[in-house]
């Protein structure tokens, strides 16, 4: 094909994409690539280019697909074909205009939510193929303007929202005093060398959503837990370097959050209600690190609340009687194996609880993962009609009743809250914290 | 830190009785114990939203609106981050600073614990503040706050140029810089994170990101001359002034030295090396394979590797021997000499040398219990809380610093050991 | 002339087939091995044969993983092909008929109608899967000239072997079409996408340790 049709060019104007592209050259962009397929690109990527047997079964996995009106575009293989197959087939000389389209497609069009890799009969890890893509653009400098940003502040301030030092600290103060108005001599132990726990949280949490910590903080205490949360950098576990393909800083990320832990002598990492961290430190960043493991466990939220329960260290005082469904956030259930153990919280926490369909592994993104909501304002028409099975299954659950979404994941949070109003449904979306903060004894 | 006027009598002093706080007081923060083991100290609260400091039993006359980061110094006296309407400075045994302002935090000490240097904010202008002295220059954002040795120079990462969030290309031409008691080097980098003065504290080394790519070490300024995919911490040589760091080529990590690769060997990981004060050997934490980790001495690694971890890398007082604290299967454990002691415990805090370097002690944790070990062997005293134990200048004897020995769960005591009993 | 023809792809063209498929998916085994060792050592740290054998096992047996079940056509038609694709040339007695003559080695044999039934079985789903591509646009997306020359590819000596056993017009050439195209077949599975045949393992493999070992779930 040498007229290069519409259908090839980026639509969606992005200063990140579009003045990263403007600084390219053809010659450029093959001399990155064709450094970076010769370093980077090895078994996994020649393997899954040419194993794909072109079958299309994975389409079904695909909510941009399904949301999209079939559009082969949007399935997972398609994606693959229009953004990766060419930069291989042509060894990296392709053009700019095809670089910037690559990157709206692997940055905008795919969750990384691997939900794929359950419908390929072969495994083929579009995720990661994906992920190829977007560490190209990284190299080549066109990566969105807003996820970029997110990037640059995880690199000046070691979190995700240009919080500062003494910020962090403040907010932490600041949570405990409004807590103590509720519980007197309530604590938020900073800096507590030897405690059982180290509590960290993702960048938005003091940014936006401080009342997360207040509650984490009652729900500690309650529990009578031995926890700390450092007055250093490292308290942020949240980690978009991991999605604009910043490899090396999500190296420096990791360490940075599990020597903070390391430093205070603390057994165990819980973290809270946090889909992409936990990928990043339970399954990505360690690895970039030399980690097999993590190597200190990290608890989930999920799974933390679920040892209170099943420990007997939460009482409840009431069940909340709203009936509830679950969103399986794609990062802890696909990526961690969860589901079970959220479940149980439900039904020690809700009276009614409906469950939405597909679920467990096979639920469907949220949409805003993998960094896509992360990209900003110029993609949320994109991501809401993208998000469209996801409202289906929605209202389904509404339709059997369910007023309340428990999302145990911050950004399946705000990726519902815009289904929700962009389709009109009439639901409430929680986190597993907030039932819990609200039905027990504290 | 070896002052060899604490008292080194052997036996046992009874320091004080927790319960007694805990009675007087509804609200008693973890303790602290000062390095002499003289002193117990804590957070409390004597009266209703007033808070203050109980050392031994008696409470600093002053009381403020909120008290954090309660630390002994080196020499003993006692210094925590407080705050009287809405003011935040240091209150060093219970006596403030001068000036108050908006925000303190990230407090740091000379070795001998002469001077302190905090980090500050006023009006959302940053400084770092040494002894009540604030930096005559401010800047929009300041991080990494490091002291030198004698605490006569601090050292900060900050912001030189101004951007709103989104600007990413404005970014991505460096808007950060270091800046040394107050002056700023004048040469801008994407990032500049961990950093190192010399020994003298007249020379400052910073790991640097040049481009989003371009990874190197800056010393007072002037990078070196190569670029690298990362890089770690730089140290300065003790005895040279050279830096050396950490840095990640093709193939893995390596130690560079002034910019050129210095140890042939790589490995999958290497990082937080550290000198014999002579300057001669360098030891670190290295990942030979991935998930295998061990401590690497001039690029040769240890025989025994960990699969958990590597942390609290300690070289003793002569430099001929090193030993670390490693976790595998979950359990941790100590390690020296290339050998790894027999117990595994649930945690184990950085090793400590005597004097001599002949003996290795090491606070550890098992089932709750804290313990002391020492070349291996545990002693038989166990704690409900403990503190590092040190040697007496003279090698001969040991403090053990806890909480809770002999039955009573709520008296802190001071030990002193002979080794040689 | 065309018995010279036939001698040859009877002859020595079967050794170059044999030893191109052997050989070539020998080197496409080592190669693709070599390359993982230097830049996938992911694969090898994280493998697990447990959780290997936990996820292929899923995706051998009919109806097991939920895509399966989603497309029951799909599945009935591919189980079908690739179960007659790989039993028919083994077990047709004129195959084991031609070992026992070349190697004196033999093994049981289909029953000639049984296989013929086969046969047939395998290019209805040829055309299954060229219907598929032509009628279902995700499908038809994917689709590039090269999928449907392998589609012929595939077919083609199921045709002709059915063609020149039914002896219908002009058989012996159609015979040498039936080895020609066979042994072509058998030559460019190595290097195509015909390999997943030889990938499936390792790549099914690979993600079911990724998903069992380090993320507690099922992967289909
Ligand atoms: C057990 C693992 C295997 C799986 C999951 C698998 C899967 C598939 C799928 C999904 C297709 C459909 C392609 C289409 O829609 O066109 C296909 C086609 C095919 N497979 Fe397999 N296959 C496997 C093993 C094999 C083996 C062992 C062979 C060789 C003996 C083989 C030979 C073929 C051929 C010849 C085609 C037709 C190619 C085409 O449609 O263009 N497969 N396979
Ligand atoms: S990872 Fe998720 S969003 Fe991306 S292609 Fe696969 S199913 Fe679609
Ligand atoms: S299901 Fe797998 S083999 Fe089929 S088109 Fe999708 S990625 Fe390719």
């Amino acid at each position: 094909m040498t007229k290069q049709s519409p259908a090839n060019i980026a639509t969606i104007p992005d200063e990140g994409i579009d003045k990263g592209g403007q600084r390219l050259t053809t010659d450029q962009i093959t001399r990155v690539i064709s450094r970076h397929l010769e370093e980077e690109g090895g078994a996994r990527l020649k393997i899954y280019m040419e194993t794909c047997v072109h079958c299309g079964l994975c389409s079904d996995a695909c909510h941009f697909y399904l949301s999209n009106d079939h559009d082969p575009k949007f399935s997972p293989a398609g994606k693959v074909k229009q953004a990766l197959a060419p930069i291989i087939r042509k060894k990296g000389r392709v053009s700019v205009d095809f670089i910037k389209k690559a990157s709206e497609i692997a940055f905008t069009e795919c969750n990384l939510c691997r939900r794929c890799v359950m419908y390929c009969p072969f495994g083929i890890n579009i995720a990661y193929l994906m992920l190829f893509i977007r560490r190209i653009c990284h190299k080549l400098g066109v990566v969105p303007q807003y996820i970029q940003d997110t990037a640059h502040s995880h690199s000046a301030t070691m979190n995700q929202m240009w919080v500062k030092e003494d910020e962090w600290i403040d907010t932490l103060h600041w949570q405990e005093d409004e807590a103590r108005d509720e519980i007197e001599n309530l604590r938020i132990p900073l800096e507590k060398e030897g405690a059982d726990i180290f509590y960290s949280v993702i960048g938005p949490e003091p940014k936006f959503r401080a009342q997360l910590i207040y509650q984490a903080a009652v729900i500690m205490n309650a529990a009578g837990m031995d926890w700390t949360m450092p007055a250093t950098s490292g308290w942020d576990n949240s980690d978009m370097c991991m999605y604009t393909g910043d490899e090396e800083m999500v190296a420096r990320l990791k360490k940075v959050h599990f020597e903070a832990a390391m430093r205070l002598k603390t057994k165990r990492i819980v973290m809270g209600e946090c889909g992409h961290a936990f990928r990043s430190v339970h399954d990505v960043g360690n690895r970039y690190l030399g980690w097999k493991m993590s190597p200190l466990s990290v608890i989930h939220a999920i799974e933390f609340y679920y040892e209170l329960f099943r420990d007997r260290k939460l009482r409840v005082r009431q069940k909340y009687s709203i009936p509830v469904t679950l969103h399986d956030p794609c990062n802890v259930v696909r990526g961690g194996g969860l589901h079970e153990l959220a479940r149980y919280v439900i039904h020690e926490t809700c009276s009614r609880f409906v469950e939405m369909h597909p679920n467990r592994e096979h639920n469907y993104c949220c949409g805003a993962g993998g960094g896509v909501i992360n990209c900003g304002p110029p993609y949320t028409k994109k991501r809401e009609s993208s998000s469209k099975v996801k409202a289906d299954q929605l209202a389904d659950a509404m339709a059997r009743g369910a007023k309340v979404i428990i999302a145990p994941c911050h950004n399946c949070h705000s990726g519902l809250e815009d289904t929700v109003k962009h389709y009109g449904l009439d639901m409430e979306i929680k986190f597993l914290g907030d039932i819990i903060y609200e039905c027990i004894y504290k | 830190m070896y002052h060899s006027y604490w008292d080194w009598n052997v036996g046992k002093k009874i320091i004080a009785d927790l319960s007694q706080w805990r009675k007087t007081f509804e609200w008693v923060e973890e303790p602290y114990v000062s390095p002499d083991g003289e002193t117990i100290a804590a957070i409390v609260k004597p009266e209703d939203l007033k808070f203050s400091v109980c050392a031994n039993g008696e409470l600093w006359e002053n009381y403020f609106d909120k008290i954090w980061y309660l630390r002994f110094k080196p020499n003993n006296s006692l210094v925590a981050l407080v705050s009287k309407d809405s003011r935040w400075t240091v209150a060093v045994a219970g006596q403030t600073w001068e000036n108050g302002y908006d925000f303190v935090w990230d407090t740091r000490f000379s070795k001998d614990g002469k001077r302190i240097t905090v980090a500050a904010v006023n009006e959302n202008k940053y400084f770092a503040v040494t002894d009540g002295s604030p930096w005559e220059q401010t800047y929009p954002s300041l991080s990494n706050l490091t002291v030198s040795d004698d605490g006569r120079n601090a050292a900060a990462v900050v912001q030189s140029i101004l951007f709103n969030s989104g600007e990413i290309f404005k970014f991505q031409q460096g808007c950060y810089t270091a800046a040394v008691n107050g002056k700023a080097w004048g040469t801008n980098f994407l990032n500049i994170w961990d950093m190192s003065f010399s020994p003298d504290g007249q020379h400052l080394a910073a790991e640097v990101r040049k481009t989003l790519y371009d990874y190197t070490i800056v010393v007072d300024g002037q990078p070196w001359d190569k670029n690298f995919l990362s890089v770690w911490k730089p140290k300065f040589n003790p005895k040279d002034g050279s830096v050396t760091a950490p840095v990640k080529v093709r193939g893995g990590w390596a130690l560079a030295r002034n910019g050129e690769i210095f140890w042939d060997e790589r490995f999958l990981q290497l990082w937080h090396h550290q000198y014999s004060a002579d300057g001669k050997n360098i030891a670190a934490i290295v990942a030979p394979r991935f998930g295998q980790w061990t401590i690497a001495v001039n690029g040769r690694p240890w025989p025994v590797t960990f699969n958990n971890l590597v942390t609290d890398l300690v070289v003793s007082p002569d430099g001929r021997r090193i030993a670390c604290a490693a976790k595998s299967d979950g359990q941790w454990y100590i390690a020296a000499d290339g050998q790894c002691w027999d117990n595994g415990f649930d945690m184990v805090w950085a090793p400590v040398f005597s004097p001599d370097s002949r003996h290795i002690a090491v606070k550890v944790e098992k089932d709750g219990r804290f313990f002391v070990v020492i070349d291996g062997n545990p002693l038989k005293m166990d704690f409900t809380a403990a503190w590092d134990p040190i040697f007496s200048p003279d090698s001969e004897k040991i403090m053990i610093k806890g909480i809770g020995c002999d039955g009573n769960e709520s008296q802190y005591c001071r030990h002193i050991l002979n080794l040689y009993d | 002339m065309m018995h010279e023809i036939f001698s040859f792809v009877r002859g020595p063209m079967v050794w170059i087939a044999f030893t191109v498929f052997t050989v070539g998916s020998l080197y496409r085994f080592i190669s693709m091995w070599r390359l993982a060792k230097k830049k996938d050592s992911v694969v090898f740290n994280y493998f697990s044969f447990f959780y290997a054998l936990r996820s292929i096992g899923h995706w051998i047996f009919p109806f097991a993983g939920v895509n399966m079940r989603k497309h029951p056509a799909m599945t009935v038609v591919a189980f079908l092909f690739h179960i007659c694709l790989f039993v028919v040339p083994i077990f047709l007695s004129a195959h084991v008929i031609m070992f026992k003559e070349s190697w004196n080695i033999s093994w049981r044999w289909l029953p000639d109608p049984a296989a013929d039934i086969m046969v047939m079985i395998v290019i209805v789903c040829c055309l299954f899967f060229w219907g598929r591509r032509i009628f279902l646009k995700e499908v038809r997306y994917l689709t590039s000239v090269s999928d449907y020359l392998i589609l012929a590819a595939v077919a083609a000596p199921f045709i002709s072997g059915l063609w020149a056993y039914h002896q219908w017009t002009a058989f012996s050439a159609v015979m040498i079409v039936h080895i020609i195209s066979g042994e072509i077949l058998l030559m460019i599975i190595p290097f195509t996408k015909l390999s997943h045949m030889l990938f499936f393992p390792f790549t099914r493999g690979y993600m079911g340790s990724e998903f069992g070992a380090v993320r507690h779930a099922k992967d289909w």
